[in-house]
């Protein structure tokens, strides 16, 4: 009789656990499609041409739109990505195919630690170094202070990518005669371009959005890119600006350009994992 | 230099070929001794950024440090008109909120975790990882906008006044409901927390070896006493490192806490109140400062970026210690 | 694989090309940008300056980019040369000169309008212009002296009105602003125990409140929030249809903020050359007490002539015509006298010892 009380008692116990974590899984779950529902929702209702085509407006006026900040920002993120890439790349590289395991994984961790650095406090550096040397606020500096938050995360899924290339490739052009160098840069990495492809959109998903480094490097600018050493305007720090006003066109306009951040972003994530399956599936093949 | 046995040329154009081929030797020779230097290069740079950056923040607050002395860390008075520098009520904001931000998180995203790792069946286990790790994705300007707009009035009508009825007679919940503040940064925080510690922590109980799970239903366990007493356990640092890693997460979230947090220098336990971060304060401040009060937001941020480097080396070193552990137990 | 790389090679040729050309059809419609100026400071007269620089562009082609964040960062952001000028409403401490001084020389403070500082407030059933406070009462208030609407120093100055017996929600500035050095400095002059306690500046140890970034944030918190009370310049209150109170002056009239009651309050004050005045709490009976200035600050060496002439040319045309812009924006025009006085500053700006303003 006791087992089998108690026996319910486990069953009981183990149900209830269970139904915690699912429920746990739940409020995640639910809390993403609340805040996605507000800003597709929201931002569909204000998204219109005038977003893409007219520029920024004062408050208490209507009409207007993100124009400006928009090339702002696709102009940050390529200039960012020209800055982080190569170097990312090619550290990503290093740490998969030289060095020795105790300097690789030295550099390794600072990667990682890099990449938790928050992000006000590298606007604070790039503010520092660039800015105030330079006397001027500047697309410069706010791309080099996007590039310091891209370049760990190209850099490890560079590396994780080319781990993935089996080493019977690598030793297969060995045993064909072909220079180390060679095996890396025409075997390997190519092998590991869909998964450093997949990187590189990951930064730059990461940095579209960033608006702490910006705050102090960028300024903000009214008539969209002026030049390299110019102040620059861009749609995190656009959206900011409009979310904490008063103003209702403002703030209209503040979701219609998250609705456009956030998709752009999720598409690009969405990319990645698609990427990331098919390589899945082709390293399985 | 077999090829020049395959050309069927004049022995001009072999000589050429013959040049062609030193030159490409040459250049493939030197290629080789570069690309792993100047690989090595580069992955020094990410190396050595981290450090850079601490030293360039060291230099610029330095003459901040020495004045403001330890003071920075116990006054709560920020005046800059008299030079008296305080950073406490900074610091208890980022302690508050980091804290109830992870009370808040943890218990969601361990059962995510578990639900993820150990129940679902895997055509679930896709779609709702993704899901979840969505939140990740979205900007914290963003979710600071969903904020300002949806959540912190739903905080000041209802949840508030919700917890002062009921349990207004605690110090926590006794203070005017505004929708700002405290409480409602950490629900913040801990919505943004949630992806990196789940994920985390999926990763530390995959790494459980199978035979662990096998052996306790073959002793006739439930399912929940196998991951309490087995899986858990056998995870336990690895799962304190993705608590950690969260912790981390939090402690530099600036932008979606810096638009609910309310930006005043409360030092109370009144969830209620407003109060501000290291990280808001700097990202509040930092433009408007010159001087000694710039050099003093520099030394915020240099103790922000400590902390933060403390406590991602500990976390990273956990995961990395758990993960570790499998491929040697197998 | 080999099939992959190409297609993804040329996927990513093809949008290169494709941003390559985006720029440059960009770039051509870009126009001039060679030299436009840049300006960042105050929110206090954001909505006047935005006025402005669209007119300017309009009818002189030159641009003038300029970013509202604040007073404080307007001073320090010249003080380190990161921009052509500043703007702020709070005047410049003598250790600000000083540091201003040590990057380029002697900078001035050169007066653009006026503007009036409302009283904001959100009390169900109370109507805009219908709650009277007096300078006493509000520096009570913000010192969490007075904790309550129904609190007896406030029902005294209005039997009228029904007011709850709600906390009242303090709202300020998170930022070092103009703004709250105006709001500051009057309660100051009216209330010993704030002078004392809390005293002026761009940014001050509130004793109690909300912080709100910029004179939009306050207006935004005020705006949702019941039974709050806040303190933002006149044209954000009334383009965001947000209630304001009337202000017991020092002659004892009550009186609402407007372009006209802010012009009244700089009458009869002695302005100084350097322009450096703050006209709160003004004697005039028909002044609003809590009025300031705004200026824009430039340095009297300019280090590019061409950037220079420009800048001067603006600031000239900002004294002169733009005044006409003021009124409709809820902005006081200069008065004659305070013309003049800009004028001579306008006139001391040179290059290489040359000034830059010619007729």
């Amino acid at each position: 009789m006791m087992f089998r009380f108690k026996l319910f008692l486990r069953k009981l116990v183990n149900l209830f656990m269970l139904s915690l974590c699912v429920l746990g899984a739940l409020i995640a779950i639910s809390v993403v499609c609340i805040m996605l529902g507000y800003i597709v929702v929201n931002g569909v209702a204000f998204l219109n041409l005038d977003l893409i085509t007219n520029t920024s407006v004062s408050a208490g006026e209507q009409g207007g739109g993100m124009r400006n900040e928009i090339i702002g920002t696709i102009i940050l993120v390529m200039l960012g990505s020209i800055l982080a890439v190569p170097i990312g790349i090619l550290a990503g590289v290093f740490l998969s195919e030289f060095g020795s395991p105790r300097i690789n994984s030295a550099v390794r961790f600072t990667a990682d630690i890099l990449a938790g650095v928050p992000s006000i406090v590298v606007g604070v550096f790039v503010y520092s170094i660039i800015v105030r040397p330079m006397h001027s606020f500047s697309a410069l500096a706010a791309s080099a202070a996007l590039a310091i938050v891209m370049l760990p995360v190209v850099a490890r899924t560079t590396e994780e990518s080319m781990r993935l290339v089996p080493d019977s490739l690598r030793e297969a052009a060995l045993a064909l005669g072909i220079t180390r160098w060679r095996a890396v840069v025409s075997v390997a990495i190519p092998g590991a371009l869909t998964g450093i492809a997949a990187g590189v959109m990951l930064g730059v998903a990461r940095i579209a959005g960033e608006t702490a480094p910006l705050l102090y490097t960028a300024l903000g600018n009214n008539y969209g890119f002026e030049g390299l050493t110019k102040p620059i305007g861009a749609m995190p720090m656009q959206i900011y600006r409009y979310a904490i006003s008063p103003d209702a066109n403002w703030q209209n306009q503040a979701w219609a350009g998250a609705f456009m951040l956030v998709m752009m972003v999720l598409f690009i994530s969405l990319g990645v994992r698609w990427i990331s399956s098919k390589r899945k599936t082709e390293t399985n093949n | 230099m077999n090829m020049s046995d395959d050309d069927l040329s004049t022995s001009k154009d072999s000589n050429k070929h013959k040049v062609k081929k030193i030159n490409s030797h040459l250049i493939s020779r030197f290629i080789a001794g570069l690309l792993p230097n100047f690989t090595r290069f580069c992955a020094f740079v990410v190396a050595i950024l981290l450090l850079f950056i601490l030293i360039v923040l060291f230099i610029e607050a330095w003459d901040a440090i020495r004045i403001n002395g330890w003071s920075f860390i116990t006054s709560s008075t920020w005046d800059p008109v008299k030079g008296i520098y305080g950073a406490l009520p900074a610091i208890f904001g980022t302690l508050l909120t980091s804290f109830l931000a992870l009370l808040i998180a943890v218990p969601a995203s361990f059962g995510a975790a578990i639900f993820l790792s150990e129940i679902a069946p895997s055509k679930v286990k896709n779609i709702a990882s993704f899901i979840i790790e969505m939140i990740a994705a979205i900007p914290s300007v963003i979710i600071g906008l969903w904020g300002i707009r949806v959540l912190v009035p739903f905080m000041a009508d209802f949840i508030q006044p919700w917890l002062s009825k009921i349990l207004g007679f605690l110090p926590f919940f006794s203070g005017q409901p505004t929708g700002y503040g405290f409480l409602t940064s950490s629900v913040i925080l801990a919505i943004m927390i949630i992806p990196i510690i789940t994920s985390m922590s999926r990763e530390v109980l995959r790494s459980v070896p199978n035979s662990q799970r096998e052996a306790m239903l073959a002793l006739g366990a439930t399912k929940w006493e196998t991951i309490s007493r087995v899986v858990l356990p056998y995870g336990n640092s690895g799962l304190v490192g993705a608590i950690i890693l969260g912790l981390g997460r939090a402690l530099g979230e600036t932008m979606a806490v810096a638009m609910v947090i309310g930006n005043s220098p409360n030092i109370t336990f009144d969830l209620f109140s407003g109060g501000m971060t290291i990280a808001t304060k700097i990202a509040s401040e930092f433009g408007e400062s010159g001087g000694q009060s710039r050099e003093t937001l520099i030394e915020l941020a240099l103790v922000l970026f400590v902390i933060a480097l403390l406590v991602n080396v500990i976390a990273r070193l956990l995961v990395w210690r758990a993960t570790k552990v499998k491929t040697e137990k197998g | 694989m080999r099939k992959k790389l190409v297609s993804l090679l040329s996927k990513k040729s093809a949008l290169l090309l494709l941003s390559a050309i985006m720029m440059l059809v960009y770039f051509s419609g870009c126009g001039s940008s060679g030299n436009t100026l840049y300006g960042t400071g105050a929110t206090f007269p954001e909505p006047l300056y935005k006025k402005w620089f669209t007119e300017y562009e309009k009818q002189n082609g030159v641009r003038i980019n300029y970013e509202g964040t604040g007073s404080g960062s307007g001073i320090s952001a010249i003080t380190a040369g990161l921009v052509d000028f500043g703007a702020s409403d709070g005047i410049l401490t003598d250790q600000q000169l000083a540091d201003a001084f040590d990057f380029g020389g002697n900078i001035l403070s050169i007066p653009m309008t006026a503007g009036a500082v409302a009283v904001i407030y959100n009390i169900s059933g109370v109507t805009g212009g219908e709650l009277i406070l007096s300078g006493q009462v509000l520096a009570d208030i913000y010192e969490g002296v007075i904790k309550k609407w129904n609190d007896t120093a406030i029902t005294d100055l209005n039997p009228n009105i029904n007011l709850p017996n709600q906390d009242i929600l303090v709202v300020r500035r998170s930022d070092s602003s103009g703004t709250t050095n105006i709001f500051t400095n009057y309660l100051s002059k009216v209330s010993e125990s704030w002078l004392n306690n809390v005293g002026t500046g761009n940014s001050v140890n509130w004793p109690v409140g909300l912080g709100g970034e910029k004179n939009g944030g306050v207006a935004e918190m005020v705006k949702s929030q019941v039974n709050s009370i806040g303190y933002v310049e006149l044209a954000y209150a009334v383009t965001n249809n947000l209630n304001y109170a009337k202000i017991l002056n020092k002659s004892g009239n009550a009186v609402l903020p407007s372009a006209a009651t802010a012009s009244a309050a700089a009458k009869g004050i002695t302005l100084p050359n350097d322009m450096r005045v703050m006209v709160t709490d003004s004697s005039d009976a028909e002044a609003y007490s809590i009025v300031g200035f705004t200026w824009v600050l430039v340095y009297a060496n300019q280090k590019d002539e061409i950037k220079g002439k420009l800048l001067v040319e603006m600031l000239w045309w900002a004294i002169h015509q733009g005044q006409e812009y003021c009124e409709d924006l809820y902005y006081a025009r200069l008065s004659n006298e305070a013309v003049a006085k800009a004028e001579d500053l306008i006139k001391s700006i040179s290059y290489d010892g040359t000034p830059l303003h010619t007729g």
